[in-house]
């Protein structure tokens, strides 16, 4: 691989409102430093993307975003949402996790039917009424463009979905919470190109309403549906830009050589 | 020899082994019910056995068996859930956890025999319990909860983690996640590994000679007041199970048809635990296709 300096950065201003932001972001699995000093803000209703070579910390990064680093990994710094520090220990992780939801890279829907996969956690959140129960399923489900093909079925087990079906139900699932922001951890590595073509219309869809995070591996979906991108490397955030920008005009070595496939 | 040659032959001595063992297992099966069933009538398994004259039955011991069972599983399930949810769950990497495990292990080692003679000495006499249901349903909690906390951890722990980060992720606590989320993903395996443990225990003799006792008085089965002496309920009572009696009949027996006995009554034991297993296979993979509704 080749060496590059780590030290030197360029990251982006977001003049635009912002959704969270990360200060001196710091994570440790033990004695190994995973993510190094890392200060971004990510815009509201926007799709940020995350990209770097496997292992450079993407996923280290996004799970700090809503907590699911506890009991995992040490995470230092501070991460702003709304004017509170929301990795201060004094947090409720639980009512965080609530406003900021997660969708894994492998499909989870838990081994229940398609409605109690979506309203289990509804409930769980204190929500009771029926009709509101039933207008969330239905309107996640399309947001998550799931609707149509389960509509018939929703007392079915979510188990017997496909891989790609299966994914959008964990979608669905995390915007029944409506949260403010959604985070994605290489949401369509496992899928058919049909299905990743869905899941990205989706998100389209949903930057309306929400900000998104995404991590991914590939550099065309990254380009084709982010409004920002970070490029990482070795734990560090070497770049920070819009997406047009990342992609034709990269500020730094690394993210050249990266974008161009040069890279290592 | 190329690699196909060693393919057949490994495949050869396989099928060899595995066939020696049902062999032996039809054998073993057939013998004991060739022998048993033609004696099993209903009136053998509804009259109370006789000392010295033949003729006599095995209600009292097919009841006691199956009370102490329930007894039993209503004493060791809970401790065996929470023991498989902390171990699985919540217990932490290091060695204190170890040494939990490697305790639960040796003592699922132990000889049943052992757990009897200590059940005697504790409960018996220590702890003046006598000679009863109760003893014999601590003891074969002993006998058993190793193994079934084993199970229940071991079920957990086979539901992926994705399962778990999902609940964490909508918010819920890791409370709720273990009970609503994985515990229903693990029942399947619980549901068959309890079965199993349930076979284990009707079967048991040696734990509860010295602690049910080796008698079976008579019980009156209309009065369900569990604190009469009389009833059939009452758990301070001495209680002769089945397989107790099969041994004891086998030793120090005077009937005239103790041989008859011993093979009826060993019949019937193995017919109840073979549903136990069958049972288990059934429920399980039910429960299994209820859940991932997979035909
Ligand atoms: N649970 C963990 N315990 C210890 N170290 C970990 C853990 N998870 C990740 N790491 C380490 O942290 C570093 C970053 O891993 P991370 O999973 O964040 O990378 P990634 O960018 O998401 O990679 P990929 O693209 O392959 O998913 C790696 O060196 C990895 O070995
Ligand atoms: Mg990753």
């Amino acid at each position: 691989m080749k060496e590059y300096n780590l030290t030197d950065s360029y990251i982006t201003d977001i003049t635009e409102k912002k959704a969270l932001s990360t200060d001196n972001l710091q994570v440790y699995y033990g004695d190994n430093h995973a993510i190094f000093d890392a200060n971004l803000n990510f815009p509201r209703y926007k799709i940020t993307a995350l990209i770097g070579a496997s292992g450079c910390g993407k996923s280290t990064f996004l799970r700090c975003l809503n907590r699911m680093n506890d009991k995992v990994a040490r995470v230092d710094g501070e991460i702003m949402y709304r004017n509170t520090d929301i990795n201060s220990s004094k947090i409720n992780v639980y009512e965080v996790r609530k406003h900021i939801g997660m969708v894994f890279q492998r499909p989870n829907p838990f081994a229940k039917s398609i409605k109690e996969n979506i309203i289990f956690a509804l409930k769980n959140a204190g929500i009771n009424q029926k009709d509101e129960l039933e207008e969330r399923l239905e309107q996640s489900l399309k947001s998550a463009a799931l609707w149509d093909e389960v509509k018939d079925n929703l007392n079915k087990s979510a188990l017997a979905l496909s891989g790609g079906q299966q994914q959008r139900l964990c979608i669905a699932r995390s915007i029944a919470m409506k949260p403010d922001i959604l985070l994605l951890d290489e949401p369509a590595s496992a899928l058919d190109p049909i299905s990743t073509s869905k899941i990205e219309e989706t998100l389209q869809t949903l930057k309306k309403d929400y900000s998104i995070i995404i991590v991914t591996h590939n550099l065309q979906q990254a380009s084709r549906i982010s409004d920002y991108t970070a490029f990482l490397h070795l734990g560090h955030i070497i770049e920070y830009n819009s997406t047009v920008n990342v992609f034709t005009h990269p500020k730094m070595r690394p993210t050249e050589d990266y974008v161009s496939g040069n890279f290592g | 020899m190329n690699a196909k040659k060693i393919d057949h032959l490994a495949t050869g001595v396989i099928y060899t082994l595995v066939i020696s063992v049902i062999v032996i297992l039809i054998a073993i099966l057939g013998y004991i019910l060739f022998n048993g069933v033609p004696d099993i009538s209903w009136h053998f398994l509804t009259s109370a056995a006789q000392s010295f004259s033949a003729g006599g039955g095995i209600r009292d011991q097919l009841f006691n068996s199956l009370y102490l069972l329930i007894l039993t599983i209503i004493v060791s399930l809970p401790i065996g859930l929470g023991a498989g949810i902390y171990l699985s769950e919540y217990a932490p990497n290091n060695w204190t956890t170890e040494l939990i495990r490697t305790s639960v292990e040796v003592l699922s080692s132990l000889p049943s025999v052992v757990v009897g003679l200590f059940g005697y000495l504790l409960f018996v006499i220590k702890l003046n319990l006598g000679f009863s249901i109760l003893s014999g349903a601590i003891a074969l909690t002993f006998f058993n909860l190793p193994l079934l906390t084993r199970n229940i951890e071991e079920s957990l722990r086979g539901v992926p983690d994705l399962q778990r980060e999902a609940g964490m992720s909508l918010g819920l606590s890791s409370w709720k996640t273990t009970t609503k989320i994985v515990l229903p993903a693990a029942l399947p395996g619980i549901l068959t590994g309890l079965i199993l443990s349930a076979g284990r225990i009707f079967g048991e003799a040696a734990a509860l000679i010295y602690t049910a006792g080796q008698s079976a008085p008579t019980v009156d089965y209309t009065n369900w007041n569990i604190f009469s002496t009389t009833s059939f309920l009452n758990p301070m009572r001495p209680a002769e199970t089945l397989a107790v009696h099969i041994w004891k009949v086998n030793t120090e027996s005077v009937t005239p048809d103790a041989h008859l006995i011993s093979s009826a009554s060993s019949a019937v034991l193995i017919i109840v635990i073979l549903i136990f297993n069958l049972g288990a296979r059934f429920l399980g993979n039910k429960l299994y296709n209820k859940i991932t509704a997979s035909k």
